[in-house]
């Protein structure tokens, strides 16, 4: 057994989800299940294996230098294509304010209300 | 069995030319078909005439007046709940956006509507795309309208369904681990899922941003790739979106395929794929070959691993993503007595069971004391998925395998058993990893008529290759091979 019912209960709360009482029982027997099988990654040795933390896909072009330049013609991260593109940081007007608040399940413009959450 | 679709973009533009229709008409039928049609499938969730009808009038005009049509000019086309329109209701299949209505349209909206598209409605899916055969909206499963007692697929079960039962001519949908690929085999549409950066995320409601991709359903490699071709290219409104031009997708479509290499994986050839499915598939490849098409036997040793990977790189992803619906800023709010009380009580009666599930595994994936050997372990697994790819395209053009292992199953069928449901992904999974892109195609039916999807994967950006095998495929007769 992987998971426990302590275990389901304290991620319920990190993730900030309320569970009936018949709930945790379910879902740790279907969290265990899940779990054992992706236990099977621990069937590969990945020691030397770097983590994917980027999703730029080789080929794709345009990615920019990064500023001060990179240490080859291209530089690492522009050549495996992981460099992020940037775009230049101009200011444009975005007057959605009132659209957005509209879809607020409570607000008072310019502000969403939530329950109090300092006592003074 | 349904009536067949009986509208391509093609014989869409050439009725408005010829004045047989007018776009007016066109949607008005289209409507028409929906209202008898969708009690039975549940494909649609909204509809919206209104702006429908306001764009049919625009190309009506536009042919009125002589002027060039733009490539969609008067194509009805329906759009999943995941992808936000402006002053239409997005629900993402998910009671906490029930009556969210997106203030701002996403660049693929934009884009086809620009191109003449008339979006008729937004299409039922799994919520927060999360599912393999639709059974997990709020809003009721969407039936396959091929075999009404199965289900679509899923994600994007209700795009997938739309097409095939003719109720639109071409759709969008998201593919996060087969989300488009799935269903457009089980219905039995070609569906694309372009390469990741491709097409502008801009607007899609995320479920996992390393994975989600906008890609079309239509019933022939011709449309598909006319739709591509209008959503296709940079956006400055999505970082992840790639500046790489834009091929000429038609052209490129016909070029002859003689000579390519096309590579066979004898990892998705194994144990757990359906006989029928297997054989098809096989003739499938079969018929390539005769087209000239050089078959390369090749080995993807990690692609056993991708479901595993996939399912705590994905529920992570999630779990950040969906700690955004909490009652303050839009959708549900369940009053409580403090503002925790309040977060708790909106997410436990806004999610549904899928849903809820996944935030649970992305959370304990990410915890302190877990992150190490689930999170971290499966981004370096991720990389070796990659690592099969770009090693097998060192071989091959293009690598063909089943979309799917099974043709579809029953409503109902895998419910009970959230695992099992996973492993309907079991091939797609792999190209959503690596950032590929990859079509489900047509490739014949099983004896009992249910369809069959065989699937292309090409290099990142390699959208025409794919798009010139599944047109040689489909002009040879491929899909009811």
């Amino acid at each position: 057994m992987k998971i426990s019912r302590e275990d389901v209960l304290r991620v319920a709360r990190l993730a900030h989800l309320e569970l009936a009482p018949e709930e945790v029982e379910t879902y740790r027997g279907q969290l265990d299940e899940i779990l054992a099988y992706i236990g099977k990654l621990e069937e590969l040795d990945v020691s030397y294996v770097a983590p994917m933390t980027q999703m730029r896909p080789r080929g794709a072009r345009g990615a920019r230098q990064a500023p001060g330049g990179a240490t080859g013609p291209e530089g690492d991260a522009a050549a495996a294509g992981t460099e992020p593109e940037l775009r230049d940081d101009v200011v444009v007007p975005c007057d959605v304010a009132e659209a957005v608040l509209a879809e607020a399940p409570d607000a008072a413009k310019p502000f969403f209300r939530v329950p109090k959450v300092i006592d003074r | 069995m349904s009536a067949a679709p009986t509208w391509t973009i093609g014989s869409v533009r050439d009725a408005l030319v010829t004045k047989r229709t007018s776009a007016r008409q066109l949607a008005g039928d289209f409507y028409t078909r929906i209202e008898r049609r969708n009690p039975e499938l549940n494909a649609f969730l909204a509809l919206c005439p209104e702006r429908a009808y306001a764009q049919a009038d625009r190309v009506d005009a536009m042919i009125a007046q002589g002027q060039p049509l733009p490539p969609l000019a008067g194509v009805p086309v329906a759009i999943k709940d995941v992808i936000s329109t402006q002053g239409i209701r997005t629900t993402c299949g998910s009671k906490i956006l029930e009556n969210y209505t997106p203030p701002y349209d996403a660049t693929a909206i934009e884009r086809l509507e620009k191109a003449g598209a008339v979006i008729l409605g937004k299409t039922n899916c799994d919520e927060f795309a999360m599912g393999s055969s639709n059974e997990n909206s709020a809003y009721g499963p969407v039936r396959n309208p091929v075999a009404l007692d199965r289900v679509p697929g899923g994600s994007s079960g209700g795009s997938a369904a739309a097409v095939a039962a003719g109720l639109a001519v071409a759709s969008l949908g998201t593919d996060t681990g087969g989300s488009i690929r799935q269903p457009g085999a089980y219905c039995g549409v070609p569906a694309m899922m372009p390469t990741y950066g491709c097409v502008s995320r801009y607007g899609l409601i995320a479920f996992a941003s390393s994975l989600d991709r906008i890609g079309p359903f239509a019933t022939n490699i011709a449309d598909v790739a006319t739709v591509m071709a209008v959503i296709a290219g940079h956006d400055e409104n999505d970082s992840t979106s790639a500046s790489v031009a834009v091929p000429d997708y038609l052209a490129e479509m016909d070029k002859p395929v003689a000579g390519l290499r096309i590579g066979i994986p004898e990892d998705y050839f194994g144990a757990g794929l359906d006989s029928e499915v297997e054989t098809k598939v096989q003739a499938g490849i079969a018929l390539l070959e005769k087209l000239g098409c050089q078959r390369v036997p090749l080995k993807m040793p990690h692609t056993d691993y991708a479901i595993a990977t996939y399912y705590i790189v994905a529920t992570a992803e999630a779990s950040s993503n969906l700690a955004r619906y909490d009652g303050v800023r839009y959708g549900l709010r369940v009053q409580g007595n403090t503002l925790m009380d309040m977060y708790r009580k909106t997410r436990e009666r806004g999610f549904g069971p899928e849903v809820k599930r996944r935030i649970m595994l992305g959370t304990y994936a990410l915890s302190s004391g877990y992150y190490d050997a689930y999170y971290l372990r499966a981004q370096k697994v991720r990389s070796l998925i990659a690592r099969d790819f770009a090693e097998a395209f060192e071989k091959v053009d293009a690598i063909l395998t089943p979309t799917a292992p099974t043709p579809a199953f029953r409503l109902g069928e895998k419910t009970a058993d959230p695992l099992e449901m996973y492993l309907a992904d079991i091939y797609t999974v792999t190209g959503s990893l690596a950032g590929v892109p990859g079509i489900s195609v047509p490739c014949g039916k099983t004896a009992g008529g249910l369809p069959i999807g065989m699937q292309i994967f090409a290099r990142h950006f390699g959208e025409d290759r794919i798009l010139q095998l599944a047109r040689a495929f489909e002009s040879a007769g491929g899909f009811s091979i």
